[in-house]
């Protein structure tokens, strides 16, 4: 038994040894567990624009790319093994789709100088370049998603919120704890008042808390939720008959997965996102024809259009065009891990870039430099609807307060720095 | 033919009571430590601690400490995970109020203030037995996470709730932090590993020992023969909070770095734990080292095999892997309901008679 397991264990080594050659781009992605519904969308997004890349382009100029895919089951413990055992082949930055690991990940990936993309999501400071050297966050962060919220609900208002109630769903972990700072910020200069409602991993048990928004009435819920706990929160919201139009969820609450369990008790529900959704893009022609067509699509191959893979694709997209800035800057196309950095800290999306890649009008337009990693926090509302099955945008692509939020990353990135010793410097 | 009693004169007391009274075991012994601490250290690799090596000897500590608490002493617990995160905010908390003062104490303290908070929770064993003293501990479970969760001091009041390890060193040499070498982690842990396993072997073989294995064995009759069942149970509770703190400790600021504790000290840690102990053997140090290595290796090596060796999807194999390790679980508990610490018992007899068995 132990010389089977002994030569097993060898073959396993051998056979995991590095791809030469190649672009290796890592999917750390989780289609197991109780965020899986949310994981596979992304996941099969993100996998299917490279194997477009390689069917269609051969490539990122010429350059054939490689996808190293790792189970992490949103677990940190996993996640650290997919990244160790991934960073031997290569990979030029990391998307573990985790705040958690994503927490665990930015001292590693510092140290080791391979980038980090947490697109939406992670540690939000991470913007300041200054501080954060591997970290990007952009095109949008968390604190740009409460601040988008806020905003929101002022335009409903007519600009005057003070004395309303505003009640915060969020998932009991560093991921649904990032955005109560910048509420509470703004609750101080919008007057409105903040109830905290926290739900325990995983958040299929909001009883509780649901009851007590029936009792205090909140005029607005937001909510950071993700896996079951958003089906099972926008469910729990029809039952107790909350206006659904008065209910925001972050753009991680905001997909078909989460709404269509409680069917038409959902509609009307909102919720942030940064980039477009729907299949109404030329790029999608590209995907029929040389990924699904071919049979080579990723997954079940059925979970194109939808909102988590449009952004699985997009971070595939802002992946593919920092590769190619850093090609161009380095003068090669067989680009490392730490070119690739320099490539994500140059990169500039612009409609004629988007539109040519088949994506018009997708994301908005924005600019990475190092003092600046996060983009420059736009976002937009969108509305489910039942009745057609399909989420819409409401309203334009509008900046956060920038005025709360670039003190609050000065000064949450400045004690990062000061703890592990890091000067701050963009040179 | 080696391995025998057979011609290992034992002269005084203490070498006929020694752990390992025959000598190809002795030798076997320092072998092992030997190349654990002279050879290992010299060849690993990243991949290999934070995969393998460290998750082992972390999770064999806590095995250690649950093993004294359950299979020596028989009290049931379910606070694995809620003791672990004790060690860990500890250490936490010691790290950044007291810079100046070495990891290496820190540690040990953590472990400490564990020992105090699990012997405030064994209380209750005094009263309730069995089934009822796990669901005691397992409220114990559920209230340090929630406390650490909802208590900002203890993360600092940072934004996320998350608390992440600074740099520390030992000997000017970085064991907690990124810039950390592989061997130091490495080390670090087996030094304290090293010296749970000596440790609770010894007190196991001694009075204290003895004392938890009467109240597991019956605990009236031991109370008859003069055990007092009031410093037994807490005492077992202590030592064992006391290993677990320490791995809890060395989970947060060597292995992972940055925590959070509804994910990584859940009631799951508690059961991960508890099967290991079960599966290595209760009551046997040597269990708790087996137990921890199958559960920790058994999930990598599947993957590297489904994955990396057969190139199969990895959710597929990630589903396997759970059926796999569930169906090794049972497989194992029907064929040696003592664990594997029993098979290697019933190996060395056979080996001792071997190759003349009758």
């Amino acid at each position: 038994m132990k010389l089977k397991l002994a030569t097993a264990a060898l073959a396993a080594v051998i056979a995991a040894g590095p791809a030469l050659a190649d672009l290796t781009f890592s999917a750390l992605s989780y289609r197991t567990g109780p965020y899986a519904a949310n994981g596979i969308p992304f996941a099969d997004g993100y996998i299917d624009y490279f194997t477009l890349l390689n069917e269609r382009d051969g490539g990122i100029n010429g350059e054939k790319v490689n996808i190293v895919e790792c189970e992490t089951g949103y677990n940190t413990e996993k996640g650290v093994e997919c990244y160790e055992s991934t960073k031997g082949s290569g990979a030029l930055v990391y998307q573990p789709l985790s705040t958690g690991i994503t927490y665990q990940l930015i001292p590693k990936v510092t140290s080791d100088n391979i980038p980090l993309h947490s697109m939406g999501y992670g540690r939000t400071s991470a913007k300041n370049g200054a501080v954060f050297r591997n970290i990007f966050n952009y095109p949008a962060n968390y604190w740009d998603g409460a601040s988008h919220a806020v905003t929101h609900i002022l335009d409903l208002n007519g600009g005057d919120i003070s004395g309303k109630k505003i009640a915060l769903v969020y998932h009991n972990s560093a991921y649904g704890k990032e955005p109560i700072r910048t509420l509470e910020e703004l609750a101080k200069k919008h007057g409105y008042e903040l109830t905290l409602l926290p739900v325990d991993h995983p958040g299929q048990e909001q009883k509780s808390q649901w009851l007590q928004i029936r009792r205090e009435k909140p005029d607005y819920v937001l909510m950071w939720g993700w896996g079951v706990m958003n089906q099972v929160a926008v469910q729990e919201a029809a039952n107790i008959r909350f206006p659904m139009e008065n209910f925001i969820g972050i753009w991680w609450s905001g997909s078909e997965n989460d709404v269509l369990p409680a069917g038409a008790g959902a509609d009307g529900y909102k919720a942030l996102t940064f980039h477009n959704l729907g299949n109404d893009y030329p790029v999608y022609a590209d995907l029929q024809k040389y990924v699904v067509d071919a049979g080579k699509a990723a997954g079940a191959g059925d979970q194109l259009g939808t909102a988590l893979y449009n952004r699985g694709m997009y971070a595939a997209m802002l992946a593919a065009e920092a590769a190619k800035t850093a090609q161009d800057i380095h003068g090669t196309t067989a680009i490392t891990p730490a070119m690739m950095r320099d490539g994500m800290e140059n990169l500039e999306m612009t409609e004629a870039k988007m539109a040519a890649l088949g994506l018009p009008k997708f994301g908005p337009e924005f600019k990475v430099n190092c003092e600046n990693h996060g983009g420059n926090g736009y976002g937009a509302v969108a509305q489910w609807d039942a009745t057609t099955g399909k989420w819409s945008l409401i309203t334009d692509y509008f900046q956060s307060d920038q005025e709360i939020l670039q003190p609050l990353i000065e000064e949450d990135s400045a004690a990062y720095a000061a703890e592990n010793g890091i000067t701050p410097d963009c040179k | 033919m080696f391995y025998r009693e057979a011609g290992d004169f034992k002269t005084t007391y203490t070498e006929d009571s020694q752990t390992f009274p025959i000598k190809f075991d002795r030798y076997r012994y320092y072998a092992v430590l030997l190349f654990a601490f002279a050879v290992v250290p010299f060849i690993i690799n990243d991949y290999w601690v934070n995969a393998v090596f460290l998750p082992f000897l972390i999770y064999a500590i806590a095995a250690i400490g649950l093993n004294i608490l359950v299979g020596y002493c028989g009290q049931v617990s379910l606070g694995t995970g809620g003791f672990m995160a004790v060690g860990a905010y500890a250490v936490y908390k010691l790290m950044t109020t007291f810079p100046e003062v070495s990891i290496f104490l820190h540690v040990i303290l953590a472990g400490g203030i564990t020992a105090g908070v699990g012997v405030l929770f064994g209380l209750p064993s005094l009263r309730i037995k069995g089934f009822y003293l796990a669901v005691a501990t397992l409220a114990a479970q559920f209230f340090l996470v929630w406390l650490f969760n909802r208590v900002p001091w203890f993360y600092n009041y940072s934004a996320s709730g998350q608390i992440s390890a600074p740099e520390r060193t030992v000997f000017g040499v970085p064991v907690t932090g990124a810039e950390t070498a592989p061997w130091a982690a490495y080390l670090f842990c087996l030094v304290f590993l090293t010296a749970s396993a000596f440790i609770a072997r010894n007190l196991t073989r001694g009075m204290a020992g003895r004392k938890w294995m009467a109240i597991r064995d019956m605990d009236i009759a031991a109370e008859i023969i003069g055990v007092n069942p009031l410093k037994a149970k807490l005492s077992a509770f202590a030592v064992s909070s006391f290993f677990v703190g320490i791995s809890g400790a060395l989970f947060f600021a060597i292995y992972l770095g940055a925590v959070e504790v509804g994910e990584a000290f859940g009631i799951n840690k508690s059961f991960l734990v508890l099967f290991m102990v079960i599966i290595g053997g209760l009551g046997s140090i040597f269990g708790s080292f087996a137990g921890a290595a199958f559960l920790v290796l058994l999930p990598v090596l599947l993957k590297n095999t489904l994955v990396g060796g057969l190139g199969w999807p990895t959710d597929l194999a990630a589903h396997l892997e759970f059926i796999i390790v569930g169906a090794m679980i049972i497989i194992f508990l029907i064929a040696e309901p003592h664990g594997l610490a029993q098979l290697w018992r019933v190996a060395k007899e056979k080996l001792r008679l071997w190759p003349f068995p009758h």
